[in-house]
């Protein structure tokens, strides 16, 4: 196999924490991420998954260099970027981009959607091929959205639309990693499906490579390559998906799968016959 | 508990050091040199270097600044021989031309200044919390408009035009009031307190419009809550809810607002004082700095800071009682 | 009336908010029907009314709303009760459960006092010293450990899971015959929602209360309730056993909404579009923020 397009090795984080004992008090320190490593492959999608307060979100705010590291470093192609300042960090930016949760408030709501995808290129002071409009129509084609709503702001868009305005957003400057942090998970379902699918399809098409975060094991499942499950800081199994998924080794991975409610099989392969029955007799 | 009042009264103290310092720096940068000031006018440069020695103002910086802290704890003298002049513990320095020490003369006016400050909180109080909880029970209605358009006018309305306008109003025109004398509680309590009516009455009406606002915005944000829609599913009657879900998330905020408000104004009211000549710290301060006396304005302005400093603290104990959250997590 | 009268008869109920562009009904002509013991699954995207369903039923829609149609409790009708009447239904007959259990306990109050208030609102001429025995019986009702000590902290004081454990236990002090638990474990983590998922059926067993399940996520309904209204835009498009719902689904609506949802069991080609809110429509216009109004 290749080298992976992404590593981390032994990523740390430790945050401050407000100790008691007013201006006497001693510093304290709290370890978010505790001696994580993961390798993503071009092209594929490793799901880091965990409940909350798993380090799952800063593990990809570390690995997108939005948090700097306490220790460990993160190489993307081959190359360190753990320590990386302006221009060189700029570079590293048009390569790893994130789409964030929550879209109406990862979305400045004063700016049109040409304004946000035009955004990251104009802060990078490359040009905007093809001019501003031509461009974020293509880009809004791409993500399925009408290009004809280009002038439109974030709030005149429902929540799947927002989302695939934050995809486009971390499209614009043709990354190849993409951090997913809980971007579907503030969907409904049926909206949910369709942001999935275009994430697919875009990793499909265009060869993109993810690091997908995300607490909801059934989505994850849709998803990913890979998957590295989380607790309290650490990797507890990290494994293809079908195997993490069908004979979890860990503990806790066997846990959290008992956890997750299912419709019941057999209803599911009824209903399937039921439909195909229904599709056949109508054709 | 302890623990957490301990910790909160050595940062307190160390807030307070910083604005000792911090004022005492822009007065030995700014002022103009005492010494030329106390000399008068039959003045030589030999007599100046005199009593610079003898006020200390020779020495450098940070020797001036910590024999000032150490005046405040243990009292200073000022020069030495016949021209010694004594300044007993707490030393806030000593006003040469009113020849007193200027913690004496706070503690003559503080007296008058607290009257007016805590008849002032009294009825800003009352009339900040009753309008805002009226307001924000009748939202939308006439009463509520109405009260929002009294807030906003009364909080535009400058103090010293208020007060010449009620004076005009109620002891010229009307005669409601007498006009204020300067009498003892002791001899006439009711000319005492009416001189002090107007005076409340000023101060309090910027306050109690901010009040209503702020009482009339927090009640109806809690009643959004979530906690006081769990308490009507309850079937808790609309009274309990209010009284017990409603009104003190609603009125929390309101005791930190309050305790620095209140400090401020302990240290003197400096507009409200000097317009109707009440003869309080405010009214001292406004007059020092008319006169340039350089140690009765810092000292004023070292209670100040001093009054804001405890108060905040004495915010930050009570909010350990009324709030839970802040009590464990502390 | 029958003899054994429905524990919920919900008929033609209508939540209708007045707006700028004319009235908008966040519930419309919504029939609901519960016996005695049952669960039902109220199951919904966001804007579907689901919640404003169940603010509805207690009659905790809010003021600018106006709700008409009946809703019958054991054969009582709640739609135009005085609120004295009412006050005596909610909490005592009839229990909430809300999703957000931290921002649904009052953070000034210990847990103890507020089980307590719920439990003497309908009990008048209880003292506070066997108002905290029964909070305490009622936090180990809900498995809550060291209950006599735990009954003086504060919500903060206690995990999100254990906080919503506090709410069923206040919900349930007064035992209530129907319980209606709005996205109770959506706020959760997933091993927690199991657990609290769990609780909900244990009490249904022991206790034979009725429960109504409001929730977005198909397959919580499929484990814990017995009949499943679907409801989309206010109204109830799909109705039937859970079986024959998630076996045979008949309304388009339904059948997408079953094709979406990811599966954890195995990867599904291509999760099917809903039909409507298809991508490339013109940016929503619909009024969502009706949903979870505050109460009157």
């Amino acid at each position: 196999m290749s080298e992976p397009l992404l590593r981390a090795t032994n990523l740390v984080k430790e945050f401050p924490v407000m100790g008691t004992g007013g201006l006497l008090r001693r510093p304290a320190t709290f370890r978010a991420v505790d001696d994580v490593s993961f390798e993503i492959r071009a092209g594929e999608t490793l799901a880091l998954v965990g409940e909350s307060g798993s380090g799952k979100s800063t593990t990809a705010r570390l690995a997108a260099r939005l948090l700097d590291v306490t220790s460990g470093t993160v190489e993307l192609d081959g190359e360190d970027v753990t320590a990386l300042k302006r221009s060189a960090l700029n570079r590293f930016r048009s390569e790893v981009q994130v789409v964030f949760q929550d879209p109406f408030s990862s979305l400045n709501p004063r700016h049109t959607v040409e304004r946000i995808v035009t955004a990251p290129l104009l802060y990078q002071q490359r040009p905007v091929p093809g001019g501003a409009r031509a461009f974020t129509r293509s880009l809004m084609e791409r993500v399925g959205l009408d290009p004809d709503h280009s002038q439109k702001y974030p709030a005149q868009f429902s929540g799947g639309q927002a989302q695939r305005i934050g995809i486009a957003r971390a499209l614009a400057v043709s990354p190849r990693v993409v951090v997913c942090d809980e971007a579907v998970s503030a969907l409904d379902v049926s909206v949910q499906a369709q942001v999935i699918n275009l994430l697919r399809e875009l990793q499909r098409e265009e060869g993109l490579t993810y690091l997908f975060i995300a607490h909801d094991l059934a989505v994850v499942r849709q998803i990913a390559t890979r998957v590295a499950v989380m607790t309290q800081g650490q990797v507890v199994e990290e494994g293809a998906r079908d195997a993490v998924f069908d004979a979890p080794r860990h503990e806790y991975t066997r846990k959290l799968l008992d956890a997750v409610p299912r419709i019941r099989p057999e209803w599911e392969r009824q209903r399937r016959a039921n439909a195909g029955r229904s599709a056949g007799a109508t054709s | 508990m302890p623990r957490f009042l301990l910790t909160r009264v050595s940062s307190g103290l160390m807030v307070l050091l910083l604005v000792c310092l911090f004022t005492y720096l822009v007065f030995f940068a700014l002022s103009p040199d005492p010494a030329v000031q106390i000399c008068g006018k039959n003045c030589t440069p030999e007599l100046i270097d005199q009593i610079r020695g003898n006020l200390g103002l020779d020495q450098p910086f940070w020797t001036q600044f910590f024999l000032f802290v150490v005046g405040i704890f243990a009292g200073r003298t000022y020069g030495d021989g016949a021209g010694a002049v004594e300044c007993a513990a707490p030393c806030l320095g000593y006003s040469f031309q009113s020849s007193q020490a200027v913690w004496d003369m706070i503690v003559q006016r503080l007296p008058v200044s607290a009257t007016v400050a805590i008849g002032a909180a009294v009825l800003w109080l009352l009339a900040g919390l009753v309008g805002g909880l009226l307001s924000a029970v009748k939202e939308g209605t006439f009463l509520d408009r109405f009260t929002t358009g009294l807030t906003l006018t009364s909080m535009s309305i400058p103090n010293y035009v208020l007060a010449l306008v009620l004076q005009y109003v109620l002891v010229v025109q009307l005669q409601w009031l007498p006009f204020p004398q300067a009498v003892r509680f002791a001899d006439d309590p009711v000319q005492w307190f009416l001189n002090f009516v107007m005076p409340w009455m000023v101060l309090a009406i910027g306050y109690a419009a901010a009040y209503t606002r702020l009482t009339r915005a927090n009640v109806l944000d809690v009643l959004r809550e979530n906690y006081v829609r769990t308490a009507y599913a309850k079937g808790l009657p609309q009274s309990l809810v209010w009284r017990r879900h409603a009104l003190r998330p609603a009125l929390t905020p309101i005791v930190t607002i309050f305790g620095m408000d209140f400090a401020g104004l302990l240290g003197g009211a400096l507009i409200t004082e000097t317009v109707f000549g009440i003869n309080g710290v405010g009214k001292m301060a406004a007059d020092s700095i008319a006169r340039n006396d350089q140690p009765v304005i810092m000292g004023v302005t070292l209670l100040a800071g001093f009054l804001v400093v405890v108060g905040n603290m004495v915010v930050d104990v009570v909010y350990t009682a009324i709030d839970p959250r802040v009590r464990v997590n502390a | 009336m029958t003899t054994d009268p429905m524990l919920l008869e919900v008929r033609d109920l209508t939540v209708t908010f007045p707006t700028p562009r004319g009235p908008l009904d966040a519930v419309k002509s919504l029939d609901l029907d519960l016996e005695p013991g049952g669960a039902l699954g109220i199951v919904g995207e966001s804007g579907s009314g689901k919640s404003m369903t169940s603010l509805a039923i207690m009659g905790l829609q809010p003021r600018a709303a106006r709700r008409t149609g009946s809703v019958r409790l054991r054969g009582r009708e709640l739609v135009g009760m005085s609120e004295a009447d009412l006050r005596r239904v909610r909490g005592d007959r009839v229990a909430m459960v809300f999703q957000d259990p931290l921002s649904s306990l009052n953070p000034y109050y210990t847990v103890g006092l507020q089980i307590e208030e719920a439990y003497r609102a309908h009990r008048p001429g209880v003292t506070r010293r066997a108002a905290r025995k029964i909070a305490i019986a009622a936090l180990e009702r809900v498995h809550i450990r060291d209950a006599a000590v735990r009954v003086n902290h504060y919500p903060h004081q206690f995990s999100g899971g254990m906080r919503q454990r506090v709410m069923i236990a206040m919900a349930l002090s007064t035992e209530p015959e129907l319980l209606i638990a709005d996205e109770p474990t959506t706020a959760l983590d997933v091993t927690v929602q199991a657990q609290i998922l769990d609780l909900l059926q244990e009490i249904r067993r022991e206790t034979g209360t009725g429960l109504v399940l409001i929730t977005h996520d198909l397959a919580v309904v499929s484990e814990i309730t017995d009949h499943i209204v679907v409801m989309k835009d206010g109204v109830c498009v799909e109705r039937g056993a859970v079986e024959q719902i998630f076996t045979d689904p008949r309304h388009p609506y339904t059948q997408a909404l079953l094709d979406a949802v990811p599966r954890i069991d195995d990867e599904i080609g291509e999760l099917r579009a809903v039909v409507p809110d298809a991508a490339t429509t013109s940016p929503a216009t619909e009024n969502t923020a009706t949903e979870n109004g505050g109460p009157a």
